[in-house]
């Protein structure tokens, strides 16, 4: 202990410590301060530039899930419209047959309506034929055979109805 | 230095080893036990050292 | 702690490849260090090998026994009034002192009075008195007296101290003044220059790439977990300052220079005081109830914890000086020791094994001496944010 305060020199601590102070405020002023806050500023830096990448990427995920979004919707609209389009498709080939086939079934009616009226008339010109054929037939038979009138009438009759058209 | 000096910092270096083997051995088991608080077990172990250093350290400056 | 503790424990605790990295960085940088002031410390005291004047102004003034090479050691401990690298013997025979002198202030009884050393010529035994207007100065072991009126020369009772003189106040730019404005100067061109960086970009290049992780080192792992995140920012200036300054002093040390400034009691004692006064004066009302008046304990019992609590505050930093002053005087004592290893057992060893033993175990110790510059540092910073942080945190009841 006496030869450590044997040793201990009061001028080089006064010295000391006016040098200390010194030193601190000079670091303080000319290094620490500018060292800090330029520290500090970069850290702050960095941080802003974490938390807008956070947020950029945020961002991004908002616009790639509205493009989804936007995609989803013109795919269901293509649907909607292929959809339409093939419905009115065949609604039209349906019309189309339906309009066919009225029209054939009419043209047909009209076609049959037309062969009844041209076989009636055929059946009734055959028939108007058949009677003149008939009569002139009777006359001819008439003449042959005038004894026995009523004998020969029977003899009319039965043969006009025998040969009554088969229609 | 006299004799008994020699006897007194011989002794005091004994109780500063013991009380830093233990402080070192105390620390390593905690470290052992649980590695993810190195840091932490670390910057006790030093402190608490340099305070039992600080210690001796005055202990045989006062007996020189 | 990432730095030490890597070095300290040798065993592997890395948390991410960047740590990892600047790990490894460091213990090179630390190795490399190392090598390069470990041979220089040699070549620095070479001179102890060879011949160095002895303080009595005797003929043979080789230091080769024991008493002598202690004396010498001892000596180099001690601040010295002239920067002196080595000296030697020319081949007329006389000594040649390499170095420098060193303004000397001394306030005496008459007033300041400012000469150079050179003045003393390298007399340090109280022979060479120095007339300056009136006041008669005489340096006897690195002490300058003021010889009383009328005396022309110092006389020394049996405990050799000088009876006819007394000391002055001496504030001198001595060897331990020089390397400390030396310090400064580095501390302050390297971190300028680190400071002005940051004006042209944002990370720093070259020499600032190795400073600014040591600042931000100090900023983070001592300052703001020991001080806390409220009021750190007030301290770092002073925490950074100290750091560098003792480190860097401490490594100023171990170079050929043979500086020994935070071996210096005075040294560290102005520095714990610093810490003291910072502490005291930035204690809030919570510290000062701890000491006088502990809460949570009976009334007698607080009576009692007071004067030791009050005691425990000059504790602190006395034991803050103790430690640094201790180690580093301790260290530089060890090294000088095992060089002096080579004169001392050279007769029974022979001169090559007597240095290779020597060159070995100083390497070594240099090594460690090396992680002492730096935890010594780190402890002193530290424990002055402890010390802070209990000042002027807010205690959470228990």
């Amino acid at each position: 202990m006496e030869q450590l305060l044997n040793d201990f020199s009061p001028g080089l601590f006064i010295m000391q410590s006016i040098l200390m102070l010194a030193v601190i405020f000079l670091m303080v002023k000319f290094a620490w301060k500018p060292i800090v806050s330029s520290l500090e500023e970069r850290e702050e830096g960095i941080k802003k530039a974490l938390e807008s990448a956070e947020e950029a990427k945020a961002e991004m995920e908002n616009i790639s899930s509205a493009n989804e979004q936007l995609l989803k919707e013109a795919r269901e609209e293509r649907e909607k419209l292929m959809k339409e389009a093939r419905e009115t498709k065949a609604k039209m080939i349906a019309d189309a047959e339906e309009a066919a086939q009225e029209e054939s079934a009419k043209i047909i009616a009209k076609a049959k309506v037309s062969i009844e009226l041209e076989k009636k008339e055929a059946l009734e010109q055959i028939k108007k034929e058949a009677a003149k054929l008939s009569v002139a037939l009777a006359e001819k038979i008439l003449q042959e055979e005038l004894s026995s009138a009523s004998k020969s009438a029977e003899h009319v009759d039965k043969l006009l109805k025998e040969v009554t058209l088969k229609s | 230095m006299t004799i008994p000096n020699l006897v007194g910092a011989g002794l005091i270096v004994i109780g500063a080893g013991i009380g830093l083997g233990q402080i070192g051995g105390r620390a390593m088991e905690g470290i052992a036990r649980q590695p993810e608080a190195t840091g932490k077990i670390q910057t006790a172990m030093i402190i608490i050292a340099a305070l039992l250093e600080g210690l001796a350290f005055g202990a045989l400056f006062l007996g020189k | 702690m990432p730095i030490f503790a890597e070095i300290l424990t040798k065993g592997p605790l890395l948390k991410g490849a960047q740590m990892k990295s600047r790990n490894q960085f460091l213990k090179s940088l630390f190795f490399s260090l190392a090598l390069a002031f470990s041979s220089a410390s040699l070549w620095a005291n070479d001179p102890v090998t060879s011949k160095e004047p002895s303080h009595e102004d005797s003929a043979d003034q080789s230091v080769s026994t024991e008493e002598q090479i202690s004396e010498y050691i001892a000596h180099h401990i001690k601040d010295a009034h002239d920067f002196h690298l080595f000296s030697y013997n020319d081949a007329s025979g006389h000594r040649k002192h390499i170095g420098f002198p060193l303004p000397v202030i001394v306030y005496t009884s008459q007033g300041f009075r400012f000469f150079m050393s050179s003045e003393f010529h390298h007399d340090d035994s109280g022979h060479q008195v120095v007339e300056r207007d009136g006041v008669s100065l005489v340096k006897y072991h690195e002490k300058i007296y003021e010889l009383n009126a009328g005396e022309h020369a110092v006389s020394f009772d049996e405990a050799h101290h000088p009876t006819n003189a007394h000391e002055v106040l001496d504030l001198s730019i001595t060897k331990s003044v020089f390397g400390f404005l030396l310090v400064s100067l580095l501390m302050l061109i390297a971190f300028r220059s680190l400071a002005n960086q940051y004006k042209k970009r944002a990370v720093p290049t070259g020499f600032g790439r190795v400073l600014e992780p040591l600042v931000l080192y100090v900023r983070d792992e001592i300052a703001r977990p020991n001080i806390g995140e409220k009021h750190y920012k007030r301290f770092t200036g002073f925490l950074l300052t100290v750091f560098f300054f003792i480190w860097t002093s401490n490594l100023l040390g171990l170079t050929p220079l043979g500086f020994n400034i935070t071996g210096q009691l005075a040294v560290t004692f102005s520095l714990a005081l610093f810490t003291y006064l910072i502490t005291q004066f930035s204690g809030n009302k919570e510290y000062w109830k701890h000491i006088f008046w502990m809460p949570g304990v009976p009334a007698p019992m607080k009576v009692i914890l007071a004067p030791i609590e009050l005691l425990g505050t000059l504790t602190k930093p006395f034991s803050l000086m103790i430690r640094l002053f201790a180690n580093i005087s301790a260290g530089h004592i060890v090294v000088m020791s095992l060089i002096s290893i080579a004169i001392i057992m050279k007769s029974s060893m022979g001169a090559v094994g007597a240095t290779a033993l020597s060159f070995a175990l100083s390497f070594f110790l240099t090594l460690i001496e090396l992680l002492v510059a730096f935890l010594q540092a780190y402890i002193f910073t530290m424990l002055s944010a402890l010390f802070i942080g209990m000042a002027v945190q807010e205690h959470d009841h228990h």
